[in-house]
């Protein structure tokens, strides 16, 4: 039978101290008080969900063979492409084979496990799919939502061999239940009255799901060793509790405390820092909320154990975080306001369509090329090899580098080159296996680095074309923690 | 290895602007100066030239493609014009153009003229190598610019002689400080300032380790030679100077991709001056170069380049630093009219000023910073960055 059969997770390094919001905006509306408590997972600015969904992606991965995912599946609402498919974008980082399905859902926060059901019924056709959700929305300045709303991804590979949680049923309620809504050229959403969505929303909806499941299959809410219910209000999840009759310790944190309302990706990440720590024979239920619910039924086998080694998960990446303390940088990374870039930071030569395709898996997977006669790696690919005591024409296959781990050759960190958060960090990488790459580096302090480091690569957004409608997507070397 | 150019090539005359923030200025300005006192250092007629080399780099801020820009300001009567562009070396390369002309008999009489103004752009430094390098680079080239560049190769000198980042800034300040000094005797510098070691070292951060005064200034300017056979030379002037080495070297891609490269040297400058001392007949640059201009676009580019034109051992150029080496009363002068730092960097004026200046020191006409009996000058000129360059050395004499 079908189930999950790996599973990853991606926060990013940035946590912002919700206070710091309060500091700003308090002074407008006092009651946000209640939710400025805790801190929230901030992308940096070359983060998006594309690159956060990478990154979960590559967590689930963790080793497996990327040829054998069959299909890629994004939900977000949150996505950087009304055309140009995201979903794409992730499978061609991740090097997947171009003969896949891939597909972006959005439109609710229960787009991640809309996904995931359609992945379990391409699982039935023999298709493992790699499902990933993933949202970075934006609150408006002094809304509630500014202090709930954090960025994050989740990804769960769907499949029929070594299930680590097996798939045993679903029962979904679909709603046209207008507590939050944003048009499609809109940045900001608007909500209802918060006690209306806390009563007639999260306080019926959620068990509607969650009562029509255990009817369905015939059980209890006590056989459930976890709960996930997607809801980020601490007051109706409070209330939930009661009213499914569930006890506390069966609630999955909804980790709004420490990461915040992660929008289409809650469900699923939830799920993951579920399996995190579940054990063969627990039944987990899963609830997404919007527009509706999902309710999905699974039981973790004891392939779980298996798969845990190497993988950061929610785990991992929680404990990886650097303080985002001044507010103005959270304005300008998130595209909130905007900033005086200067002539050279305007300075955007339009990019070929033409040379993006041509140079293909170079781009997206940092593919290049090893010599078959001397088995020097190379970067970017060449056709005649690089090592001067060989020069063999065409002679190549192709190798990636994205999955290769590197040491830091040299750095700089340059104050005059254009960056979101100056200085722009850069150097040369030398890769295990060799080849050597002058790449950007981010998620780092300059004072930090050495010669010598330890780097991993990183998908990320390389700039921003807002003008003629592009973002260019390339790889950049992260420090190994 | 072909025989080369050695003696083939006299210059007759040359003409550098002032260079600096020219604000009131245009191209056409600059070649227009440059061309006029070359011309009369060389008391040659416009009918004379037989054509002409034109450097220039960053065409789109600067004057456009093509010859034109030198023609139309110039007037030149129908000549061959061809406008050359290797990066940093684009005005050597134009020097070069005009010296292969003549040496190959197609031309009796030549003019090299480079010009740019980088003022320009509307903000501080070279323009964004995201336009410079092409679409493909802006994809995937790191968002890099000249001084990170080259910062890189002071993080590595550093890190390879076990230099702490304070030691390592502080010989650099050395290099610094003394060309600044220089500059205050050179009436063209942009800046004409003394700069001391401590002001250097505390200076605001650039890219590190290099903060402001590692860098060279970025101004307008413009320089021209005019060029004959050597064995014409003594009909326009008493004293003509001789090439005696003309060579670039460019990049082959493996400082880029390849391991060989420790990063702590520039390759090509290297390979250039090997070349160029045997074309010069050059057998111990240390003891028989009497001054020189290199391309100190950063302290540690100049830094590097005493070691790999063989002026100083591998890792030993601190010590030369340290002993005055290079300073203006030292064994081997270097930047004796301030460099690059000190008369800024219009890119493709660069290769031909350096020329300039060594072609004055020989004919001993330096002024207050003339060397004493110079014989051989070298000049050296890096375009790109360390990882991926352009070097051109060019050796000149006073004596056949």
């Amino acid at each position: 039978m079908a189930g999950i059969t790996s599973y990853g997770a991606y926060i990013p390094r940035y946590r912002m101290n919700r206070k710091v919001i309060f500091d700003q905006f308090g002074w407008f509306n006092a009651a946000n008080a209640s939710v400025a408590r805790g801190e929230k997972a901030v992308a940096n600015y070359d983060e998006d969900t594309i690159t956060m969904t990478v990154a979960a992606a590559t967590d689930c991965l963790n080793g497996k063979d990327n040829q054998e995912v069959d299909g890629l599946y994004l939900a977000s609402v949150s996505l950087p492409f009304a055309e140009r498919q995201n979903a794409v974008i992730v499978s061609d980082a991740l090097d997947c084979s171009s003969n896949i399905r891939t597909a972006d859902f959005g439109g609710s926060l229960r787009s991640g496990t809309t996904a995931l059901l359609s992945a379990f019924d391409a699982a039935e056709s023999g298709r493992d799919i790699m499902v990933c959700a993933s949202d970075s929305r934006m609150g408006k300045p002094g809304s509630s939502q500014e202090y709930t709303f954090g960025d994050g991804a989740a990804a769960l590979l769907v499949g029929s061999d070594k299930v680590v949680a097996e798939f045993k049923g679903s029962f979904s309620v679909s709603h046209d239940f207008i507590d939050y809504r944003r048009l499609t050229e809109e940045k900001f959403g608007h909500d209802w009255e918060a006690r209306w969505i806390r009563d007639e929303g999260y306080g019926k909806i959620l068990p509607e799901a969650a009562f029509g499941l255990v009817k369905k299959y015939g059980l209890d809410i006590k056989d459930f060793a976890k709960i996930i219910i997607a809801c980020p209000v601490a007051a109706a999840l409070k209330e939930l509790v009661k009213i499914l009759g569930a006890k506390p310790e069966q609630i999955q944190d909804n980790m709004v405390s420490n990461v915040g309302d992660t929008g289409a990706a809650l469900s699923l990440m939830m799920f993951v820092a579920a399996l995190e720590e579940a054990k063969a024979g627990d039944k987990i239920m899963v609830l997404s909320y919007g527009n509706g619910s999902d309710a999905l039924y699974f039981e973790v086998t004891d392939e779980l154990e298996k798969v845990k080694e190497g993988k950061k998960g929610i785990k991992g990446y929680l404990s990886e975080k650097e303080d985002l303390s001044v507010y103005g940088k959270y304005l300008v990374f998130r595209n909130i306001v905007p900033l005086e870039v200067g002539i050279r930071g305007e300075e955007i030569p339009p990019t070929a369509m033409t040379v993006l395709w041509q140079q293909g898996r170079a781009v997206s997977a940092l593919v290049g090329s090893r010599c078959k006669v001397c088995g020097t790696p190379q970067y970017p690919r060449q056709r005649v090899c690089v090592n001067p005591d060989c020069g063999a024409v065409d002679q190549m296959d192709d190798y990636r580098f994205s999955d290769k781990a590197g040491t830091v050759n040299s750095y700089t960190g340059d104050n005059l080159a254009f960056c979101w958060d100056p200085p722009q960090v850069y150097g040369s990488v030398d890769f295990e296996g060799g080849g050597r790459i002058f790449l950007d580096f981010t998620d780092c302090d300059l004072n930090s680095l050495k010669v010598g480091m330890p780097v991993s690569m990183s998908f990320r957004r390389k700039y921003a074309d807002p003008q003629r409608g592009h973002y260019g997507y390339f790889w950049k070397a992260v420090p190994v923690k | 290895m072909a025989k080369g150019i050695k003696n083939e090539v006299a210059v007759i005359g040359m003409g550098c602007t002032k260079f600096g923030e020219l604000w009131d200025k245009t191209s056409s300005d600059l070649i227009v100066d440059a061309y006029k006192e070359a011309m009369e250092d060389a008391g040659i007629e416009k009918k004379d030239i037989d054509a002409a080399w034109f450097g220039s780099c960053v065409d789109d801020v600067n004057v456009g493609k093509g010859g034109f820009p030198l023609t139309k300001a110039l007037k030149l009567p129908f000549i061959p014009v061809t406008r050359v562009e290797n990066f940093c070396a684009s005005g050597t390369e134009a020097f070069r153009g005009a010296c292969y002309a003549v040496a190959s008999g197609a031309c009796d009489i030549a003019l090299a003229l480079g010009v740019e103004k980088l003022k320009d752009t509307g903000y501080g430094g070279l323009p964004d190598f995201g336009t410079l390098m092409g679409t493909e680079s802006r994809i995937t080239s790191t968002n890099m610019t000249a001084p990170g560049g080259f910062a890189m190769m002071a993080t590595k000198y550093f890190d390879k002689y076990g230099l702490s980042p304070e030691e390592g800034k502080r010989v650099l300040a050395h290099v610094s400080s003394k060309s600044h000094h220089n500059g205050t005797l050179s009436p063209k510098a942009h800046l004409r300032r003394e700069v001391s070691v401590e002001q250097i070292m505390k200076a605001p951060m650039i890219a590190w380790p290099l903060g402001l005064f590692d860098c060279c200034g970025v101004s307008d300017g413009s320089a021209a030679a005019i060029v004959c056979r050597a064995d014409m030379a003594k009909n326009f002037r008493k004293d003509p100077i001789y090439v005696k080495a003309l060579q670039i070297a460019i990049t082959s891609a493996e400082e880029e991709s390849y391991k060989s490269w420790d990063g702590t040297h520039v390759e090509t400058t290297t390979h250039g001056a090997i070349r160029a001392y045997e074309e010069a007949g050059i057998t111990n640059p240390r003891e028989e170069i009497s001054m020189m201009e290199v391309h100190d676009c950063f302290s540690i580019t100049e830094f590097v380049t005493y070691e790999d034109l063989q002026i100083s051992p591998r890792g030993k150029a601190r010590e030369d630093v340290e002993a005055g080496f290079f300073d203006l009363d030292g064994k081997v002068p270097c930047q004796t009219d301030g460099g690059l730092k000190c008369f800024g960097h219009p890119i493709a004026a660069s290769g031909l000023r350096m020329i300039y200046e060594e072609y004055k020191q020989l004919q001993g006409k330096a002024g207050e910073r003339q060397v004493e009996n110079p014989r051989i000058g070298l000049t050296h000129n890096l375009g790109g960055f360390p990882h991926m360059s352009v070097v051109s050395v060019t050796i000149l004499g006073n004596q056949l």
